[in-house]
């Protein structure tokens, strides 16, 4: 019959390849060695750096800076600022994600609002943020506040202009699909626009951590706060005690933090991207 | 599927519509007074070389654009079917049949049962929980027709629906399409350049020129069912339709 030939075609078409059979340990494994390797070749140039002598009495060979880490880890004074540190990373975070999906999504659906500030966003994005820590000390004082501020002002417009492309790029068609289907208004954007953007979303989110990010440390370091240390500030009392051994350990701190809050946004995207069937 | 019969005729008239796109010296006039009635239930298929207007046809059909000139009006509910199956790449194919439930208000069970029901229909209930892009081309686009039944429509449009796919598949397509339109009262208004395509799956044949379209012949298919694309009686009458075809194309190279 033709629904058995149809099933017969059916079975030829899908793909046959063999899926990943390679066991979990190994998988991980070959996705570490690389960055273990990478990491192992870093310190090794370090310690030729630091055995040629050069600048030898202000920069520490990595036996003396790992070991430095490591004690520091032994105390609370390095996990306290870490905790404070993510504590504001992640308000401010948040807060950047509220007005980024409230801008975004109010800019994309109302086009004399896109004329008037689409550029301005961009505009926000690519202006330092560092530019604005005089504007929020001088308004909200030396104080977790102006960081606050400055961390929205910086990721908020990324935020924004991810949800932005991805509604502007919403595939014509599919809107077509929705609309005939009887999809109108929230419900159109609630079941089509929304997860239509989201890898874009996704990207802007990354991105905006990133902007983030970079704005709290900065703010830690311009804004002396004595009571709530963040890693800015151990960063700054380190430099100011020109102790070179700590600065560098808070700065790996720092680093990995980066690394680990980028790959989960990475892993985020892969996700997405292999569920809409984008990865090859 | 037998309460339809009592309802008011779910059909497509169109009288005088033309459609110009661009003003003035710019202006493209894609379709000139296409006047057209199709009965409830029959299966149309539209033809014609480029540029005949064939797309713009059904997208004033679907009410996705307005006609310059001329009235149309559609008896029922409208569902569009691309050349492209247009699904959501984020839902499985049981959930872009859901989503068309859901925007007809249907509740979570029934959308559940249906979708379930609709993808039997097209042979596809083992891969409901499938995503798009882990289906063929052809399982798609059978994908796209549960969803366009899953609208409940009176009137089916299908722009090409085929075009993209291989001779094998889009043959079977061919016979699942007969099977599930004899069993509704479905009204198809069927866009394609493949003759022979039009000939197999038409209760009718509707010829459009080029620049302007405009109707140039009327073809009824008195074939009896079911049809096979290679049979005897569906090439003779898809080559006196070609003849016609090539006459109107010809035109055009002067």
């Amino acid at each position: 019959m033709a629904s058995n030939t149809l099933a017969g075609l059916d079975a030829l078409d899908l793909d046959v390849a063999p899926r990943g059979t390679r066991r979990l340990a190994e998988r991980a494994w070959a996705g570490l060695w690389p960055k273990v390797l990478a990491v192992a070749l870093v310190i090794v140039v370090w310690e030729l750096i630091h055995l040629t002598g050069w600048k030898k009495y202000v920069l520490p060979g990595p036996g003396i800076t790992l070991t430095n880490l490591w004690d520091q880890a032994g105390t609370g004074l390095l996990w306290h600022a870490i905790r404070d540190t993510l504590q504001r990373a992640v308000v401010g975070f948040a807060v950047a994600v509220l007005i980024g999906v409230l801008v975004g999504a109010l800019v994309s659906r109302i086009r004399p609002l896109r004329a008037a500030v689409g550029s301005l966003i961009t505009g926000l994005q690519t202006m330092p943020s560092i530019a604005w820590f005089p504007f929020a000390i001088i308004l909200f004082g030396p104080n977790p506040s102006a960081i606050l501020f400055v961390i929205v002002l910086g990721a908020a417009p990324s935020i924004a202009n991810g949800l932005i492309t991805g509604v502007d790029y919403t595939p014509p068609l599919l809107l077509k699909a929705g609309t005939l289907m009887g999809l109108r208004r929230v419900s159109l954007y609630r079941y089509l626009i929304l997860p239509a953007s989201l890898p874009a979303f996704v990207a802007g989110l990354k991105q905006g951590w990133a902007f983030a990010w970079r704005s709290l440390m900065a703010g830690e370091l311009l804004v002396q706060m004595f009571n709530q240390p963040g890693l800015g500030t151990l960063l700054n009392t380190d430099q100011s005690q020109t102790d070179m051994a700590s600065a560098i350990a808070v700065m790996i701190v720092i680093l990995i933090i980066g690394i680990v809050v980028d790959s989960l946004f990475g892993r985020a995207d892969r996700a997405i991207r292999t569920r809409w069937g984008l990865t090859q | 599927m037998s309460t339809a019969i009592t309802e008011a005729p779910a059909a497509v008239t169109l009288a005088g519509v033309s459609k110009v796109f661009g003003r003035g010296r710019a202006a493209v006039h894609a379709l000139d007074e296409i006047s057209l009635t199709t009965a409830p239930g029959e299966f149309t298929c539209i033809i014609g070389a480029s540029g005949c207007g064939k797309s713009t046809l059904l997208s004033l059909v679907a009410g996705l654009d307005e006609p310059t000139a001329g009235q149309i009006s559609v008896g029922g509910r409208v569902a569009l079917m691309f050349q492209e199956p247009g699904l959501f790449p984020w839902l499985t194919a049981a959930g872009n049949v859901e989503l068309a439930l859901r925007a007809r208000g249907a509740d979570r069970a029934e959308r559940k049962r249906r979708a379930a029901e609709l993808l039997e229909v097209v042979n596809l209930r083992e891969f409901a929980g499938k995503r798009p892009h882990e289906l063929s081309g052809g399982m798609r686009q059978r994908v796209a027709l549960a969803r366009a039944l899953a609208q409940d429509a009176d009137v089916l449009l299908m722009d090409e629906p085929f075009g993209a796919l291989d001779a094998m598949t889009r043959d079977l397509l061919h016979d699942e399409l007969d099977r599930i339109c004899s069993g509704r009262n479905l009204t198809v208004l069927f866009v394609t350049h493949n003759v022979r395509e039009a000939v197999r799956l038409g209760d009718r044949v509707v010829l459009l020129s080029s620049r302007p379209g405009r109707v140039i012949a009327d073809y009824p298919v008195p074939i009896q069912r079911p049809r096979r694309i290679d049979s005897a009686p569906v090439a003779e009458l898809a080559s006196t339709i070609t003849d016609r075809l090539r006459e109107e194309v010809s035109r055009h190279g002067k």
